[in-house]
């Protein structure tokens, strides 16, 4: 008889200076959505299904960076995306530059249950949500006050990096900005091309294992602050951010590129597959081995009800719990 | 240390040695001199190709090819790097009309072109990829900007269209990249939904079918994968996507992973149904089999291919060693490959 498991994630690369009251925030977040998953599968719930409706949840309250709460595009707007991956028959659904669908991780498995291919984007995306019927809302939705202020920031950021001895122009003491400025010249803790106080913890996402045995992973993601249009990360692309089957389901976050090249998600399965590792250890190789100079996290259940998680970098806002009562939230090592 | 089935010590082969705590190190043992002879595979297509593929529909393919495959191995006798060689090749093929790439990319449901490409460098695993692209004369170049100019390795619809502009690459009009060709099979395709309507329950989910496609796979994607001179690996892979796809729809051959992949080890091009390569994670899983197996090149790419449904996959792959394999579980792949020593093969069908 399998034991169900369930790992979320809400972005690795967090602050190691975050006030804690953001902490207590995200924690409770964490704790909440934790608590909906598991709801779900002591009541028995697919474990695909369980994924949609945590991410779903992660999406929707404004604290992680998906769905509401995303961070913007240089442009000031919203671009989001997600996949989705059933580890029975591994069947997958992905989604990239949807900017008015409310819950994209629901638009990725549609993709996967209700089209025949595995990943749509952009406008074709968006019709699809129509034709669907999705809930759609205006790209103001998803926009912070906070987020805005934090595209400020990583644009000057984004110059400052470059030569921190630029004066800054109209600078009032922002304490994020003079740690910004700090960030880079002294402890210069840096992600994605960001400071670590600025830097927006990428990605939310979710992985379980139902009491059938089965797996599902998801990931969600509003991507990097102050990204191109029309950049595509690691979350929508499945291999990287996502992965599932039967030995186990993996969801990432964090550098977008070293995730791609290091083909992250997979990886851990495939080291599992190929080298008879578990589970636990072969998240460690892949987080030890595989991502160079790149700063990445994530988390993982096997097919056997044992639940992991890893990050090189300074904390990943995490949940686990399994179904021998074992249940966590964490932000550090 | 052993070296099992090595028959010619001359020829350079490599060794994976267990480490410690599941960890794994390459070790590339020459043969009678360094640096390894370099090689180079290309292909333009795997599918339900018949038999009875017409002369004037095989030869011009079969023409590009073997030019592709001059260019690229003279490239590379002259010293160019897998990354700028990979590049060129899908280049050529990309503007030869009779391809499924840049130039005669099959048409979206709504009749237009939507273009993708990917490239990775192997020495340090730098990627770049693309999508969306109706005016970018090749893609697989604006793939490698991506992947040099940005701090991204991906770049999709109107902000790769912008970027596109940005760095000044040849664009045209989107009708310069429509072929008679793709009109054609853009209608037998929406005739055989329309059929499949009228006399089955219609599923959404079924794969889009193109029957009376007599002529080949309706997924001619393009690739090339080479080792150079120095044992550097690159693979570059070129599409323009499924018969009437849907606006937006995304493929394979922009997944790093599934269409493309590439590492100090070896380097992988696909081409197929884009769907099952993504779930089955093609091009890095024949790489992770040789890493975490230990299989040789030719075994790891026959395991990966049977592993994934009949009829959907082809791919081209070369080794640090010098190693060439084409594998396909279709009737057909258009492809062609040549290796320092002089072997050299341009072909359709198995032999």
């Amino acid at each position: 008889m399998a034991r169900w498991a369930i790992a979320i994630h809400g972005g690795a690369g967090v602050d190691p200076n975050l006030p804690e009251h953001r902490q207590e925030e995200a924690k409770r977040v964490l704790a909440r959505c934790l608590q909906v998953g598991v709801d779900l599968l002591r009541a028995g719930a697919t474990a695909l299904d369980v994924v949609e409706a945590v991410v779903r949840e992660l999406e929707t309250d404004p604290c992680f960076n998906s769905g509401r709460g995303s961070a913007l595009t240089r442009a000031g707007t919203v671009e989001m995306e997600a996949s989705i991956m059933d580890g029975r028959g591994r069947r997958c659904g992905a989604v990239s530059g949807v900017s008015t669908v409310k819950n994209p991780v629901s638009l990725a498995r549609r993709v996967m249950d209700k089209s025949p291919h595995s990943y749509l984007a952009f406008d074709g995306a968006e019709h699809f949500a129509r034709e669907q019927g999705l809930e759609v809302v205006d790209n103001s939705y998803f926009i912070t006050e906070e987020n805005v202020s934090m595209l400020k920031l990583a644009k000057e950021a984004n110059s400052i990096l470059f030569d921190y001895r630029i004066p800054l122009a109209g600078a009032d003491t922002c304490s994020a900005l003079a740690a910004a400025v700090e960030g880079h010249g002294s402890n210069g803790m840096v992600m994605n091309g960001l400071p670590i106080s600025i830097y927006a913890p990428e990605t939310v996402g979710c992985a379980v294992v139902d009491s059938n045995g089965f797996t599902a992973a998801a990931t969600s993601t509003g991507g990097l602050m102050n990204k191109m249009t029309g950049r595509i990360g690691d979350s929508p692309l499945i291999g990287a951010g996502t992965y599932a089957c039967g030995h186990c389901a993996v969801s990432c976050t964090g550098e977008g590129e070293a995730i791609i090249r290091s083909t992250l998600a997979r990886d851990v399965a495939a080291v599992m597959e190929y080298k008879g590792l578990p589970l636990q250890e072969a998240v460690d190789f892949c987080v030890k081995e595989r991502l160079d100079e790149g700063f990445a996290g994530l988390i993982a259940v096997s097919g056997t009800g044992e639940v992991a998680y890893g990050f090189n970098c300074t904390g990943m806002f995490r949940g686990c719990a399994s179904e021998d009562g074992f249940m966590e939230v964490g932000i550090w090592e | 240390e052993e070296e099992p089935g090595r028959a010619d010590p001359t020829v350079p082969t490599i060794e994976l040695l267990q480490g410690g705590a599941g960890g794994w190190t390459i070790e590339l043992v020459a043969g009678a001199d360094r640096p390894m002879g370099w090689a180079i595979a290309l292909h333009g297509g795997a599918g339900d190709i018949p038999r009875t593929l017409p002369p004037e529909r095989r030869e011009p393919r079969l023409a590009t090819l073997r030019r592709c495959l001059d260019l690229g191995a003279a490239a590379l006798r002259a010293g160019r790097s897998a990354l700028d060689v990979v590049e060129l090749v899908v280049r050529e093929l990309e503007d030869c009309p009779h391809f499924n790439a840049g130039k005669g990319s099959v048409l979206t449901s709504d009749g237009t072109v939507e273009m993708e490409a990917s490239v990775m460098d192997g020495t340090d695993m730098r990627c770049g990829a693309v999508s969306g692209l109706s005016t970018v004369v090749n893609p697989i170049s604006l793939a490698r900007l991506v992947m040099d100019k940005t701090p991204h390795i991906y770049l999709a619809f109107d902000g790769a269209e912008a970027f596109a502009r940005d760095q000044g690459v040849e664009i045209r009009d989107q009708s310069h990249f429509i072929t008679e060709e793709n009109i054609e099979r853009l209608r037998n395709a929406k005739e055989a939904n329309r059929v499949q309507i009228d006399y089955t329950q219609y599923n959404y989910t079924q794969p889009i079918q193109a029957p009376n496609d007599d002529d080949n796979s309706r997924t001619g994607t393009v690739g090339c994968v080479a080792v150079d001179a120095s044992g550097g690996l690159a693979s570059a892979t070129s599409t323009g996507g499924l018969v009437n796809k849907m606006a937006g729809r995304v493929g394979d051959t922009p997944v790093i992973g599934a269409g493309t992949y590439a590492n100090a080890l070896c380097a992988v091009s696909t081409t197929g149904k884009g769907e099952d390569i993504i779930r089955h994670t093609v091009a890095r899983d024949v790489v992770a089999v040789m890493e975490h197996r230990g299989l040789p090149l030719e075994e790891a790419a026959a395991r990966v291919v049977a592993g994934v449904p009949r009829g959907s996959v082809g791919l081209v792959a070369v080794s640090a060693a010098g190693e060439v394999t084409m594998a396909y579980n279709t009737t057909g792949m258009f492809r062609a490959c040549a290796t320092e020593d002089g072997h050299s093969e341009v072909a359709i069908w198995p032999a």
